[in-house]
């Protein structure tokens, strides 16, 4: 039997629903709380059933407008690289500071997207990320952490 | 009013906030654009920029966002027929055969003054209604507050879903799961934190908004192998031809206009619905109202048809802030965007905004006329211009939209963990927009979950745990009873389909 994406992704979320529901009923709540009209689970109980019922029908009622992808013409291993890249701006972005990692991002991004012209992926990257830190923290006065042109001492 | 009015126009018009305006018209412009990107990335991706303002001022430049992506959708649906947004498809009926025609100038033109001429209307009458609204809402109950909610999410799920209201009302639910993340706000007991300490104060708006909007509108585009510019090659971005609008054109503008923003501000201040149904009712009521000769004309190049959507949308833009200025209920995803800035500013708004910020309340509506008039003066001499930021590449575009996600985001907190998870909830909302599941019902619950905890919170409590006020007040049970109507023609329109 071929399950649609569609139903596939509700019986997740039925699974999801499953899973959050018994993690309400077992909040803990303060003792004198536990018969009260309305505590912490309530609403998270609510919520939960709700989601059952709802992806329930999703799963059982006959799909009156189906969702058709062509998978061909979907572009996983540009996204694969983006994801991957954001990963991995996220795990240096505290160590290496804001200023580096985003400049590298932003030019790897454009690599792998297919850029080719240097100047420009660089203009838009090293430059274009100093204005931007500039902006905010110079003219806006918004605090960006970074601990990198602290230590150089480029940063206050 | 008269004083509420004085006090909006000394805010709305001291130079940082006109500044803001444009800044925010100029930059909603060029983003609303851009094909797939609509006025919730343009405002979610200047959240971070707002952290350093005041209150008002970070609005009024929200609001100019909104209106200048509003506007931008407008072009790219008659340069491109590429709509920006949902809300200007009825726009590229006739805005793009006039194009083709070689009257991209003046369809433009048309688009601009209609825009103008709809949302000035729409503002004279959230001014009137506005405080009005706020002094009725002061009757409202928490259990009229919770019923309220209900209908704004069951609304927005059946007008959002393309007739697939099962699954919007499925992101309202995860929505609404996501925002009891976190510590319960009156017992402090954390709820599904599965003790990680980082999701100890829950999970923050921007975070929501930055990954289902600007960060998966950016993946969507690449993974769908979407070029946002490829149609920018087949229309010469440099001859528009003139922007001049003749007096028999102007004749059928003046009678659009006035009918079309009524009914635009009408559908924009119920809930859930917005410019997108306004729109392309418009486009069906000036069809019925013209002769039959102009009948002819639409869908090849009509001045009315052209004329009507982008009235009917701009005004609906005005109304949608009704809701969310007098009850704190946003009525679209876009004002849902709005109130999740407001509440990080520490502001809540509702009928005591009216009271407690009148600077706010009154200096977003002036802001509105502002905004209306930096768009025809600033913006439509300048789109030649501006279009041909429809040309910029996506290998670029991409990037710098990432860029701002992850940034706004780091500001925020400056701790990886919330890009992780960032990323994760985008690639997840990538996968859900694929199969048609839609974001904006999930922000507006994520939204609202706090809210619609503590009025149920409280009308349990009121009423000893029994369920009697859902049907004790006569407003509560209006109210449900529309929820109720919708949902039942929702079951109808599928049944029906189905015979």
């Amino acid at each position: 039997m071929r399950i649609s994406p569609t139903k596939f992704i509700s019986l997740l979320f039925l699974v999801l629903s499953v899973f959050y529901l018994y993690t309400a009923y077992n909040i803990q709540v303060f003792a004198f709380d536990e018969n009260a009209p309305f505590n912490a689970r309530t609403f998270p109980i609510y919520l939960g059933w709700a989601g059952i019922i709802l992806s329930s029908l999703k799963i059982i009622l006959p799909e009156k407008v189906t969702t058709e992808v062509n998978h061909k013409h979907l572009d996983y291993k540009s996204i694969i690289y983006l994801i991957v890249i954001s990963l991995i701006y996220a795990a240096v972005i505290l160590k290496i500071g804001y200023f580096i990692s985003t400049s590298l991002f932003l030019f790897a991004s454009y690599y792998f997207l297919g850029e080719r012209r240097w100047g420009l992926m660089f203009i838009l990257s090293f430059p274009f990320v100093a204005a931007f830190m500039y902006l905010l923290h110079g003219l806006l006065n918004i605090y960006l952490r970074d601990p990198f042109l602290k230590y150089i001492g480029v940063m206050g | 009013m008269i004083e509420g009015i004085l006090i909006g126009l000394s805010t709305a018009l001291s130079l940082t906030n006109i500044l803001m305006v444009m800044v925010g018209c100029f930059a909603g412009t060029i983003i609303g654009m851009l094909p797939g990107l609509g006025p919730m990335t343009a405002i979610a991706l200047m959240i971070p920029i707002t952290y350093g303002f005041d209150p008002s001022t970070g609005l009024i430049l929200m609001a100019g966002v909104y209106y200048g992506a509003v506007f931008g959708g407008s072009t790219s649906s008659i340069l491109l027929n590429a709509p920006g947004i949902p809300g200007t498809v009825a726009t590229a009926f006739d805005g793009y055969p006039m194009a083709q025609q070689g009257k991209a100038g003046k369809a433009l033109a048309i688009a601009a003054y209609s825009s103008f001429a709809g949302g000035t209307i729409s503002a004279i009458f959230l001014l009137v209604a506005a405080p009005s609204l706020s002094k009725v809402s002061l009757a409202f109950r928490s259990p009229d507050y919770f019923a309220l909610m209900i209908l704004g999410l069951t609304a927005i799920s059946a007008f959002s879903s393309k007739g697939q209201f099962l699954k919007a009302m499925m992101m309202v639910i995860l929505g609404l799961m996501l925002a009891t993340v976190g510590q319960d706000s009156l017992s402090d007991i954390t709820r599904f934190t599965f003790n990680n300490m980082n999701l100890t104060d829950g999970i923050s708006f921007v975070l929501i908004v930055m990954a289902t909007f600007a960060m998966s509108e950016a993946l969507t585009i690449i993974f769908r192998g979407k070029d946002p510019n490829r149609a920018a090659k087949q229309i010469s971005l440099t001859e528009l031809g003139s922007i001049k609008v003749n007096k028999e054109e102007t004749i059928k503008m003046a009678k659009t206009i006035p009918r079309s923003s009524i009914l635009g501000f009408l559908i924009g201040v119920l809930p859930g619905a917005g410019a997108t149904i306004a729109s392309f009712l418009a486009y069906g009521m000036e069809r019925n109202y013209v002769n039959e000769e102009e009948k002819q004309k639409f869908g090849k190049g009509s001045v009315h048809g052209l004329s009507a959507p982008e009235t009917a949308n701009n005004a609906a833009c005005s109304g949608s802030f009704v809701p969310l200025l007098t009850l704190g209920i946003p009525g679209s995803g876009t004002t849902a965007v709005m109130l999740g800035a407001l509440l990080g500013f520490g502001i809540q708004p509702g009928p005591r905004l009216y009271q407690t910020n009148p600077e706010i309340f009154w200096s977003v509506i002036m802001s509105m006329y502002i905004g209306m008039v930096v768009l025809l003066i600033l913006n439509l001499p300048l789109i030649p211009y501006i279009a041909r930021i429809l040309a910029v590449p996506r290998n670029y575009l991409i990037p710098l939209i990432l860029f701002f996600s992850v940034t706004g985001i780091y500001l925020m907190s400056f701790n990886n963990f919330d890009i992780f998870l960032m990323i994760g909830i985008a690639v997840v909302a990538t996968f859900l927009r694929l199969y048609d599941f839609p974001m904006p019902p999930l922000i507006l619950a994520f939204v609202l979950g706090g809210l619609m905890e503590e009025t149920l919170r409280r009308s349990l409590l009121i009423s000893d745990g029994s369920p009697n006020f859902l049907w004790d007040r006569p407003i509560t049970l209006i109210i449900l009873l529309i929820t109720l109507t919708i949902v039942g023609w929702q079951i109808f329109s599928t049944f029906r389909k189905k015979i």
